[in-house]
């Protein structure tokens, strides 16, 4: 039966809830084969340490125990795969799953058991004796850049990884003549992605074929399999990987971990099944981490605040090697440190480091947030500086709206945009004047709790991405299309296969809309199929808020394409001309014989029997597509913050947040808010309370859910959102994501609401995150006359 | 994740336990389990046996005593929590019980375990210090009753003897002024500074969360106000004679300044 009311932009219940809600949603950790085994890796406990021996004796003759082995015993294909080179000169150091040399970051792999049971495989990694000669650890960047620092990788002799910049205009003559020069210097601090799932593995082998099937708790199977390929010479043709269930990944499972290709060489050497989970305290220290800048960045204005140019150094710390997408992280955000605003002249220069610590590599929003904290900062520094309100600096700086592509200065070509309209939205939804007045009287009255409130009129590039584009310019080795097949079935089914991975995400549900939407077949009877490198072999998987952006235009192709020959079939059976039909909510109808039809399920059934086809049509109804867009898309919005912040004892109260973003046509309104409140939530986490901390000696101190602070709900406010639409010209539905909005706006909202409510004081900067702590020794520096 | 290798014996009773903490050396009880179990998981506990006393019903009950109110040391955090006598007769337990971790944790944790486990960090010793309770132990040799401030001896160190099970928790009623402050950042933290403040015989007694290697009485600032001192000038001695840990979760002179803080509303509360 065709449906005629649409569901696109319906805030329809998620298809894939009922599984999750019920337990019984089967995530790798949750799958066993006969005859599996468990995989333990030994860790090193030090930062750097040169590996004089490794003696795995004692531990293969254990009870339970098949066998063990050090770095030494593997000789691999190739490397990990590295796949962003932003520069020509970048040093990329050969990265292996297990060390032979040194270990280069605490928890760095330097040997391997199996054994017949998680616990057993515990024991015997313990009993892996390990002679280290302990080296001097090289924690911070600054110290890692001297030039008597130890070196992470000695055959480079230098901790420079490299140097990448974006020159627009001449800023230096921009900057001589500037009658305003705001300096900042801001740190981003390390943070652990936390994704409720651990990682996990599990390798089933076909020793008679060579086949092998890999499990993974992955944002990205098809990237992985090229990887395995590379890494263990098993061709991709007798690789299957397949993502089950996936809880969570936020870019930390948008990687090509070790631990996945010693799983899948295991499989292969003893010939049997291979299992691993990792603890949440193993995967603080194996999982890789995010952000960790250290930004330097001027501002050039006039003196009534319009801005001119923009200066920005960046310190991007890599951990001990460089990880899948690692040196482009930063990059992402390379021409965002402009925000949404204008100027005659734009550089940003970012220099990757190595350090003895745990990888870093993308985390939602990867590079984007870092960027937005930078400018969304500065620009209330400058607002300062001029005697600006934070509005009215923003206001006065705002590119004008557009609705074509229209250049920043920043380099980027913007697909459509209307800054003031986002702001002006978000300041109907909060009574600012209100607000002003209410802080004023509690600083009168003196009052122990102060308010204060924080802007974020951010912009963000994502829907990665235009493989032209991202392949030229950018260097990165991969490409950014997308793919889908639709394939409707006898009985009027429909499956839709995605070469997107969600993993939260909701597709089965926004991509069966549009599906719904397009043949006009109800919602129940779509079935979207993903994940699975032998289902859906082609694609670019999840990350970068590319699903809706990039995978659903690929879909909406396919549909496209059942609807043309379709058409045909059903102008055959009607004995009417393929002009004579008119196409609507999935029936074909004559045109001026409005009862003639024919629906989608009627001609598939019709296909699949090819009993009378037109001349030169195929049987069967199923279409495939694939989408390379030409641009990014360019979400952007206004985020609001208040706090209250308790001047004795330094602890933030987030009072309320207003949330309005523009990410284009809505497909699921109830997703979007979700992924807005989700990414604010955590971006909340980053403002007030995460952070990865390293003593001197490149010792983990935060390796715990204890004292690695994730907020829980009673922490978060409750959220105001509003929403505003401007199409994308980049693709045909005029998408954008939104994937990453929500911990991209706001932790600058947050700082500057802190910074806000202490600036009576002579608060200009806290310390991130602004744990209680921070907020306390910044006010009492204040009170002793210098501020933070 | 995984603890290293251990036997476990399910103790039928008081005896059976004492008798079996006696015969197998590096044994520990395990009642809730939620302070043991993750330290062992994390393998830096590795007792050569547990002795679980969790289902040992009769050592869980609240019952009023005269003038003190007895609880049995396998009591949840949630049943002391929800227990009318002590929500009428020493609402500060009740409540400090129903600040503890989360309801998961609440509903497992006992009130003995969190004593004799001996954490500076935890709540209840604090709240137990300050009211003066008793802590009745029962070993090979019989029964004694500690009380509060001879208790707690070192970190995660009290003055019960390795074959020794705590049995019940004594406190007296205290239905006049008291206060309860758990300074932490999410709702399931151990407090970076806690301070209990309970009023008594025109006095108070006060005790303090993290401030040193057990919990601690400010006894500066019970000394201040029985001399007539208003809370801000009593609370300004809250840290003396305590040695605040310097840690992830706070600096030492951070907390210094919270116990000030918090001692102050505590007293303001307590008193008003």
């Amino acid at each position: 039966m065709a449906t005629t009311e649409k569901l696109v932009g319906q805030a329809v219940l998620r298809k894939e809830d009922p599984e999750f809600l019920t337990g019984s949603a089967r995530y790798t950790d949750d799958l066993s084969v006969p005859g599996m085994l468990w995989m333990g890796v030994v860790r090193s406990p030090y930062a750097h340490a040169r590996i004089k021996s490794v003696d795995v004796s004692e531990a293969t003759s254990m009870d339970g125990v098949v066998a063990a082995f050090s770095g030494a015993d593997f000789d691999w294909a190739g490397p990990l795969l590295m796949a962003w080179p932003v520069t020509e000169g970048l040093h990329n150091p050969l990265h292996y799953p297990l060390v032979t040399d040194k270990a280069r970051y605490q928890g760095d792999g330097v040997g391997v058991v199996v054994a017949t049971s998680r616990a057993i495989a515990e024991d015997a990694v313990e009993v892996v004796k390990v002679d280290y000669e302990p080296l001097p650890a090289v924690v911070n960047m600054h110290e890692a850049l001297s030039d008597d620092s130890a070196f992470v990788h000695d055959e480079f002799g230098t901790n420079e990884s490299y140097t990448w910049a974006n020159v627009q205009g001449d800023v230096d003559t921009v900057f001589a003549d500037a009658p305003v020069v705001v300096k900042e210097h801001y740190k981003v601090h390390r943070l652990i992605a936390n994704a409720m799932e651990p990682r996990s593995i599990l390798v089933q082998p076909n020793p008679a074929s060579e086949q092998y099937t890999m499990w993974s708790s992955t944002q990205i199977p098809h990237i992985l399999r090229t990887a395995m390929a590379i890494a263990t010479g098993i061709p991709e043709s007798k690789l299957r990987i397949v993502a089950p269930r996936v809880g969570g990944g936020f870019g930390s499972k948008l990687q090509v971990y070790p631990e996945e290709a010693l799983a899948l060489e295991l499989a292969r050497r003893l010939r049997a099944p291979i299992k691993w989970t990792e603890s949440r305290s193993e995967g603080y220290l194996a999982t890789h981490h995010g952000r960790d800048q250290v930004q330097d960045v001027e501002i050039a204005a006039q003196d009534d605040g319009k801005i001119l140019g923009y200066r920005v150094k960046i310190h991007a710390n890599m951990g001990a090697y460089l990880m899948v997408i690692a040196p482009g992280t930063p990059v992402l955000g390379g021409f965002l440190f402009c925000g949404c605003y204008e100027g005659l002249a734009y550089k940003t220069e970012i220099v990757g480091v190595f350090t003895n610590t745990t990888p870093v590599d993308a985390y939602r929003g990867a590079g984007r947030p870092e960027a937005t904290q930078a400018i969304e900062r500065a620009i209330d520094a400058l607002a300062r500086r001029v005697g600006k309100d934070v509005v009215e600096i923003r206001r006065m700086n705002f590119m004008p709206p557009f609705t074509q592509a229209t250049q920043s200065i920043g380099g980027l070509m913007i697909d459509s945009g209307d800054y003031p309209a986002t702001l002006d939205r978000a300041l109907e939804l909060f009574d600012y004047e209100q607000f002003r007045k209410e802080q004023q009287a509690r600083r009168d009255s003196g009052d122990s709790k102060q308010l204060g409130v924080g802007f974020s009129t951010y912009l963000e590039n994502c829907g990665w991405g235009p493989s032209r584009v991202i392949g030229g310019i950018l260097k990165y080795a991969g490409g950014g299309w997308e793919a889908a097949t639709v394939r409707c079935h006898p009985t009027g089914k429909v499956v839709a296969v995605i070469g997107n991975t969600p993993h939260g995400q909701g597709n089965e549900t926004t991509f069966a809309q549009v599906v719904a939407d397009d043949l006009g077949v109800p919602l129940e009877d779509v079935e979207v199929l993903f994940g699975d490198t032998d289902v859906a072999p082609s694609g670019w998987d999840t990350y970068g808020s590319r699903s809706a952006a990039v995978g659903m235009p690929a879909l909406h192709r396919a549909t496209s394409r059942i609807v043309e020959k379709a058409r045909k079939i059903a102008a055959h059976e009607l004995e009417v001309a393929d002009s004579d039909l008119k196409y609507e909510n999935g029936t074909f109808s004559v045109r001026g014989a409005p009862s003639v039809t024919r629906t989608i399920p009627q001609i598939a059934f019709s296909a699949w029997r090819g009993h009378d086809l037109p001349e030169g049509v195929e049987p069967g109804l199923e279409e495939s597509a694939f989408f390379d867009p030409e641009n990014l898309v360019f979400p952007f919005g206004a985020h609001i913050c208040t706090v209250e912040v308790d001047t004795e004892t330094g602890e933030v109260d987030v009072t309320k947040y207003v949330a309005v973003d523009d990410v284009g046509p809505v497909v699921n309104p109830m997703i979007v808010e979700g992924q807005v409140v989700g990414g604010v939530a955590q971006g909340i986490g980053e403002a007030l309370f995460e952070e990865a901390v390293y003593d001197e000696n490149g010792q983990l101190l935060s390796s715990s859910m204890t004292n690695y602070a994730v907020p829980s709900a009673t922490e978060i406010p409750s959220f105001v959102t509003g929403n505003h639409v401007t199409p994308s010209t980049t693709n045909d539905m005029g998408i954008k994501g939104v994937g990453e909005t929500g911990t991209i706006a706001s932790p600058p909202a947050v700082l500057n609401a802190v910074v806000d409510a202490l600036s009576h004081l002579g608060v200009t900067e806290i310390p991130r995150p602004a744990t209680p702590e921070n907020v306390w020794r910044t006010i009492q520096r204040a009170g002793k006359g210098g501020s933070a | 994740m995984i603890p290293a290798p251990f036997d476990y014996v399910r103790a039928g009773s008081v005896d059976e336990a004492i008798s079996l903490l006696g015969s197998n050396e590096d044994a520990k009880l395990l009642a809730g389990g939620h302070s043991l179990v993750p330290a062992m998981k994390l393998r830096i506990a590795r007792p050569s046996t547990l002795v679980d006393i969790g289902r040992l019903a009769d050592l869980s009950y609240v019952r009023e005593d005269g003038d003190r109110i007895a609880i049995g040391a396998l009591t949840r955090h949630h049943d002391v929590a929800n227990a009318e006598a002590l929500q009428q007769g020493c609402p500060i337990v009740a409540h400090a019980a129903a600040q503890i971790g989360d309801p998961q944790v609440r509903h497992m944790g006992t009130i003995g375990g969190s004593v004799a486990h001996g954490d500076p960090a935890g709540d209840l010793p604090t709240v137990l210090l300050a009211l003066d309770a008793e802590f009745v132990a029962q070993g090979a040799g019989g029964t004694r009753t500690i009380a509060a401030g001879e208790f707690f001896t070192s970190l995660f160190e009290t003055a019960l003897a390795s074959d020794e099970v705590l049995t019940e928790i004594r406190v007296p009623k205290a239905t006049a002024g008291w206060s309860f402050m758990k300074f932490q950042r999410r709702a399931q933290d151990w407090a970076i500074v806690g301070v209990s403040a309970v009023r008594s015989n025109g006095g108070v007694r006060v005790g303090l969360t993290n401030m040193g290697l057990t919990p601690l009485r400010a006894s500066g600032v019970e000394e201040a106000v029985g001399g007539g001192a208003d809370p801000a000038t009593a609370a300004e001695r809250a840290d003396e004679g305590t040695a605040p840990p310097d840690d992830a979760f706070g600096s030492a002179e951070y907390r210094r300044e919270l116990a000030k803080v918090l001692v102050r509303r505590a007293l303001e509360e307590a008193m008003a």
